[in-house]
This record gives structure tokens, sequence and C-alpha cells, in this order.
């Protein structure tokens, strides 16, 4: 029985800041999400990205790592679970605190599959707010990753791999934090990252008896490009052939998803044979042999790392980025009436349209319609359809505006109507837009997106968005 | 029939507004309030039970009914009491349209979604589709599918714009009372990407009221009384958002309504037929899908009839003579009435400056709501 990777996605935002950025003090660039988005939404779309092509059926748990869960008190990772339309019965966990996290669920999920669960779904996502013009702030980046753990059909067998728990404040949020807090730079790299992750590294090589030159590719988390080029020295790498780009100057340091997507790249790129070594530090370190598999020619029909990192916008202004953030507490263009608190039991009543995107499909005509029908707006049949899920379906948008009296973050607000693929329509917004490019006729894709907060209510549903190339 | 000055009416409580329209149909009537048997108040915002209407004007102990059917409200109130008539259940009754939309606090209408509709979760598109977006949808794709540039889009519904604001001119009672030019309006600021500030009608506060009795006793009135001669209304079931073939370049819920009204009224050729017509205009696109869904112009060719002043004051078919929504405003329970009042003043004679001449019938329309859920109301009226 072999335990590993059955299917693998990541997700970038976006939005980037960078040198083409106004208020931008630095010379590096990085991810940022959206103001609608979170880690959530964005573990949400590293899913969906993992889920392309993939039966949901045998899924049985779903992981969700962040240190930025939007929901302090409630399951986030049963709602990520219902906008990714799994079943009903998949066992969901929340793995926090760490920026380790990510691989503690991949490392969790190795041993429910050893276990006897069938998959599991892992994702790790974050959304870290850095403070302004700190050292931690041209770092810090936004994204996500989605693994499947099985033990069937695996692209990546799990060879080994071992954990090593270290206690020590370097960098740190306590309760109430917005920001992160670090120690002494010295301290936090010598006694910490430059120490506990070679430690964790050498003892998986070792017990393997590997040298570093065995390894095809390595994933290794560092907290900015200074610190990779120095761990990548001290393990004794080939910096040219031998190691997998973790992003950190492009995408920043992705917190629970950094070593995962960069993992994920490798994959991407991975031949059969391939020897991957993924390795992870936060409070201690996580290490992971790898073999790549012959199934991983068949895998390979999702969106890569490369095309999200190539598709991106810089943002014209840094304020932009604060206002999002809620650093600056910026006036609406307009006065407006506030957004009204959604009813929970609204909600939970909803949650197959709203969460799980689900419409209704006539039996009788076949015509799929979006929201839920129990009268077939076609033919009038009563009560006789079947679930269609839209999130996976891209569309046309048949018209459209800008409004520019709407409240929102990222003015103007596009409201449009479009059309799917295989029949359907509904009134979307869009996200994730040039105004200056939309039109008639253009292709779009579904992404899940938080709407607004009222009354610590995470108000969450599908937008639209122009297809990431 | 009665009407008060549209506007920012600061001083005016929708009460106020109730009395001042309500004893100038009185007066215009000539009856006394003791001889109203039963009443409608169509409203939105001002309150939201039949009791609006009876504390203020001390309406003691008679049937009111309150009613509130978007942007279509006064007129649906207007027909339900003319069906109490019809039925031969009452013969006097009293109808009011009244809204006090400037207590809100918000420049634009508060909108439906804050108030009315309880949605649970928030996330219809009557909530995120704000009004100028709903009409800006229609705009986009009536550019697009009749093959007009943006310019082009653009200048034939500032046209439009410029007919009503000179109308407006004329009308003592409207909120808006300038003249504006096709250049002012293509360069206003952006609401609704096309549509901009002078696409869009003004918010106001207003009320206007009708005074309703069948054809004989109306003889022992006055003359010059004027008759209901054809009521339309019909709802979309959603049909925008949930079927593809839905096009956005006209409003088959006005197609509809006009249907049902000039069935009742007997007209079959209505640009030929009808004399003069207030259309709601919400928005100037909304007012040039109307001209093709009345049967004013053929479908996608209202912009030769607006190049040709068709619905001018002077032209072949004026439409909205007093100014329409642009200038009036729109509050929302009271412009269905209102716009039966200039249609009424139009067929007795007493539109003073802006008169047409030899009007016999007129049309009112109302369309509320959002595309494929519009309520749509169409009235026809004659001497």
């Amino acid at each position: 029985m072999a335990i590993g990777i059955a299917s693998y996605g990541a997700y970038v935002p976006w939005h980037r800041l960078g040198p083409g950025t106004k208020g931008w003090s630095f010379t590096t660039e990085k991810a940022i999400a959206n103001f609608d988005e979170d880690s959530i939404t964005m573990a949400v779309a590293a899913g969906c990205n993992c889920l392309d092509g993939w039966s949901r059926e045998k899924i049985e748990a779903l992981y969700f790592a962040s240190t930025t869960p939007p929901y302090r008190e409630k399951s986030n990772s049963t709602l990520i679970s219902a906008a990714l339309d799994l079943p009903s019965e998949t066992l969901g966990v929340d793995f926090s605190s760490s920026i380790r996290a990510g691989t503690i669920a991949l490392q969790t999920a190795v041993n429910a599959v050893k276990g006897g669960t069938r998959q599991v779904l892992v994702t790790a996502a974050d959304m870290r707010v850095p403070q302004p013009g700190s050292e931690l702030e041209p770092a810090i980046g936004d994204g996500a990753a989605a693994l499947i753990i099985a033990n069937d059909n695996v692209v990546a067998e799990l060879e080994d791999s071992c954990t090593l728990s270290h206690e020590m404040l370097d960098v740190w949020r306590a309760e109430g934090d917005v920001h992160m807090r670090s120690w002494e730079d010295r301290f936090v790299v010598e006694e910490g990252f430059l120490k506990v992750l070679p430690q964790t590294v050498i003892k998986l090589l070792d017990r393997n008896k590997l040298n570093p030159k065995d390894i095809t590719k390595v994933a290794l988390y560092a907290p900015d490009p200074r610190r990779h080029n120095e761990i990548v020295r001290k393990l004794g790498f080939d910096p040219k052939n031998q190691v997998q780009d973790p992003l950190l100057n492009g995408v920043g340091n992705t917190g629970t998803a950094c070593a995962l997507i960069t993992f994920i790249a490798a994959l991407e790129k991975a031949k059969p044979g391939d020897r991957i070594l993924l390795a992870n530090y936060g409070d201690g370190a996580d290490a992971f042999l790898f073999r790549v598999t012959e199934e991983i020619v068949k895998r390979r029909n999702h969106r890569e790392v490369r095309s999200y990192v190539e598709s991106k916008k810089i943002l014209s202004e840094y304020e932009t980025y604060a206002v999002w953030r809620g650093l600056i507490n910026k006036a609406p263009p307009t006065r407006r009436p506030p957004f009204r608190t959604p009813s929970p039991s609204a909600l939970h009543r909803e949650e197959n349209k709203n969460l799980r995107f689900q419409g209704t499909k006539c039996k009788q005509c076949g015509y799929p319609q979006f929201p839920p029908q129990r009268i077939c707006s076609r033919c009038h049949a009563k009560d006789d359809f079947e679930a269609y899920r839209f999130s996976d379906r891209r569309a046309t948008v048949f018209t459209y505006t800008m409004d520019r009296l709407a409240p929102t973050l990222d003015p103007p607000l596009v409201v449009c109507v479009i059309d799917f693929e295989g029949g359907g329509r509904m009134f979307s917004i869009m996200t994730d837009r040039d105004i200056d490019r939309l039109e008639i006729g253009m292709c779009v894709e579904m992404t899940f997106r938080r709407f607004y907060t009222s009354e610590g209510i995470h108000n969450y549903f599908w937008k639209c968005m122009p297809v990431r190339a | 029939m009665g009407c008060v000055k549209f506007g920012e009416n600061w001083e005016q409580s929708a009460a106020d507004m109730i009395i001042d329209a309500t004893y100038e149909a009185y007066d215009d009537a000539g009856i006394e309030p003791r001889e109203i048997q039963a009443a409608w108040i169509g409203t939105c915002q001002a309150g939201v039970r039949g009791t609006q209407l009876a504390v203020p004007l001390k309406l003691e102990y008679i049937p009111i009914s309150r009613l509130e059917n978007a942007c279509a409200t006064g007129t649906d109130a207007f027909r339900n009491a003319c069906y109490g008539i019809a039925a031969g259940v009452y013969d006097i009754a009293l109808v009011v349209g009244v809204e006090k939309t400037k207590d809100t606090g918000y420049s634009g209408l508060e909108t439906t979604y804050s108030r009315h509709i309880s949605q649970g979760t928030w996330l219809d598109p009557e909530v995120f589709v704000g009004m100028p977006a709903q009409f800006a949808l229609a705009a986009t794709r009536y550019f697009y599918r009749y093959g007009l540039s943006y310019q082009e889009g653009k200048t034939v519904l500032a046209k439009v714009s410029v007919k009503s604001h000179h109308n407006g001119t004329l009308s003592p009672k409207a909120h808006l009372r300038r003249e504006i030019t096709v250049e002012q309006v293509v360069s206003a600021p952006i609401i609704a990407w096309p549509l901009g500030l002078f696409d869009c009608c003004g918010v106001s506060d207003g009320a206007a009221v009708a005074i309703l009795t069948n054809p004989e006793l109306a003889k022992r009135f006055r003359e010059d009384y004027v008759l209901v001669k054809g009521l339309g209304v019909a709802c979309g079931a959603s049909q925008a958002e949930l079927q593809d073939d839905y096009d956005f370049t006209h409003f088959e819920e006005t197609v509809v309504a006009a249907g049902l009204a000039y069935a009742e009224a007997g007209v079959k050729h209505p640009r030929k037929e009808i004399d003069l017509a207030s259309v709601h205009d919400c928005f100037s696109i909304t007012e040039l899908i109307n001209y093709e869904d009345l049967g004013f112009s053929p479908r996608g060719r209202a912009r030769e009839d607006v190049d040709a002043g068709t619905f001018a004051l002077d032209g072949e078919l004026p439409v909205n003579t007093d100014g329409g929504l642009k200038c009036f405003g729109h509050p929302v329970g009271a412009s269905g009435i209102r716009m039966i009042y200039e249609i009424y003043k139009q067929l007795q004679g007493k539109a003073e400056a802006r008169q047409i001449k030899n009007a016999t019938i007129g049309l009112t329309h109302n369309l509320g709501g959002l595309p494929g859920r519009f309520t749509c109301a169409v009235t026809v009226l004659g001497r």
C-alpha cells in the first residue's frame, strides 16, 4: 500500500505589491489577497484547483491549516468543505497557530490514511498582515495550497518523514494582535531556522542512507530569500538544479501554505522516479521524502503555480492595500446604508445554494437553473430536479455595468449577467478584474469570496472573475 | 386630483404632503371629505398600514388598504381603487400615493434591500445590484445589440434627458427645472457605466391624489371628468436571471401590461391612437426601451424617433410632458399618480405652458424592480 499525494493544486491571488506600487518602499514583489479574500476563500480556490477532474466521493476528511482562520470559534474546515461541495460525512479538522501547520496537517493526513481513512484533502492558506514598514512586510505574502492524501494511484509516494518540536519565540502573534512580532534576527535565525531545519533534514537523509545529491528537488521553507540561500548552502544542495524556487520574491512567504506551494511547484515539473524532499519550519520542523510515480503524468490537468505567478496585477497604490486590510478606515465613495447582518438560520437553510453553489437541473426539460428552483422556469415542472453544481463551470458575460454608487472596497462594483456553459445564467459580481478589459462575451470562471462581514458573520458567496491565464 | 410640489421638501412630513395633495383633490372634485367611502394608500417607505392615511386626514372608520408594488405602487393602488368602483362596491374612492425619501440620509434611493425584503442571507441580486446598475445592464446590452458605439449610445440617451429637462422647466410642480445640453449629459460623472448623472432621475419627496367615481356620478361633479379606459399590470418571474434567452433590450412586463391595457381601451395602433404618454423614466435607457415596448417605435429604432423629435412637446407623440421622473424625481409611491395627474390635466386642457393640442387619449406607465422581476403597470386614460 503506497501512501502519498494523489492530487495537488495551489492558489496565488491576483494582486501584487511591488516596485510598481506607489508607496511600496521595498524592492521585492509579493502576492496579496483581494479585499474579498481570506484564508477560507483561498483554501477553497486551491481546493477547487486540486479537485479539478477528481471524484469527491472518496474524500473522508478535510484539513485546513492556517494561522489566520477567519473564525476563532466555529469550524473553518466545515465551511471550506461545504464550499468544495464535499460529502457531509467529511471530517473537518482545523490546524492552527504554527506556520508549520500545513505540514503538520500533511503528516496527520498520512497517519489518518495509514489508519484506514480513504482520502484526506489537506488545505493550507494564510493571509497575515505584517506591520507596515516592518522587516517582515516585504516578505509576507498571501496564498494557499491543497493536496489529496490517498493510498492508491498516488503521484508521489511518501518514503519517510520525520519531525522535530522546538519551543522558542521567534515570530509570534498573541490573542488580539493584528501584526506579527519577532525577536532579534540573529537569535531567530541562528538558534531557530538555521539550526532546527537542517537537523531534521539531515536526520531524515541519514535514516534513509541518502546524500543531498540523491535528491532530485528540494522544496524548502525559508522566511525570506536571503535565508533560503543560506539554508540551501548549509545543506549542500545545488542551487541551480536541485532547488525549487520558493517564490519568496514574487509571491512571498505565505505562512502555512509556503512550503506546500513550493512542493506543488516541484511536483508540477517532476518526472517518474524523481525524489522530492519537502521541509518546513515553525516551532520545530517537518521533513518528508517523496518518490514520484508513473501516475504523475496523468495528474497534470490542473492550473500550475507558474500560471498563477505570471497572471497578476500590480496594485498601483499601497493605500488601496491598506484600505483592504483595514489599516486605513477610508470612507466609502458614497453614503450608503450599511450591510445587513445575514440570518444564521437562513444561511443554514441555503448552504447548498450559497456555499456549495448548487442550482437545480430540471429532469423534465434538462435546463440548469441558479438559484435552485422548485418550479422550473422553462417548463414549469414541479419538484422534479437534480442538484447541479455551478462552481466548476465557466461562463460568458452577457451584459455588465460598473456601479460607482455601490459600497465596495474595490470600486467600481462590476455587476454582470453571465451565461454558463451547459446552460443557466446568473446575476454576478465580478472580482479580480481590470475595468479597462471588460467586454460582452468575455469568459469568466467562478470564485468563492467573502461578500462582507457583519456582527462577526462572514457572508460568503460566489463571484465571477476573468479566467486566470 | 391633487399633487404637491415635488422636491426636497425638508419642511414637510409625509402626512403634510398627504393632506396638501388630498385637499387640492377635494377642491378639484368639489366633494367633502366625508363623502369618501374607501381609500387606498400606495407607498413603499412612508408607513405600512391604511391608518397612515386615516390618521392625518381623519378619515373615520372607512376601509383603507396600503399597497406596495415597487415603482408601480401608486398606479397599482389606483388600479385597485378602480376595481372597487367598477365592482359597484363603492361610489367614491380616494387614492393617495406618497413617499418621503429625503429623510433617509442617502442621496440615492435607500433602495428596497435595506428595508423591505426579508432576504435572510442578503445575497439576492436585489441586494447587490443597485438601481442604476439594473438599468445600466440593459443599456450596455442595448448598445451592443444595435451596434451603437459608446458615444452614439450616450448621445441618444442624452437627447431623452434633454427633452425631459426642457419639459420640466414648464412644470411648476417639478423638482428640477432647468435646461440641460447633450454635451452636459454625455460628460457628466458616471453613476453606473454607461449611465451618467443626467441619465438618472432625481430623488424627491412627493404626494399625488386621485378621487374616483363611476362615469354616471362623475357627470354630477364636473363636465371635464377623465375616464379610465384600460388597466394592465404584469410581474416578471426572474426570467432575466434564470433564462439565457432573456435579451435585456426589451422588458416583457411592459409589453404584456400594455397589451392588457390596450385591449381594454380598444387601442389597436398605439403610435397613432395615443396622444401623449407619461412613461417610467427612472433612467434614460428605461424611457428609450419603453418607446419600443409600448409600441411607439419599432424594435431597435427608438433612436430614429428620438432624433426626429417624435416624443418632444411639439412632436407626434409627446412623452413625459411634465418632465417625467427625470425632473419630478421618483418618490416611488407617488410617481404613478403624479403621472396620471399630468395626463388628467392635459386631457382637461389645463396643462398651461406645456399644454399639447387635441389630447383625447393618454397613457401612463410604471416599471419597477430588477430586470426579469419587474412589476409593470400601464393605464390608458381618455376623455
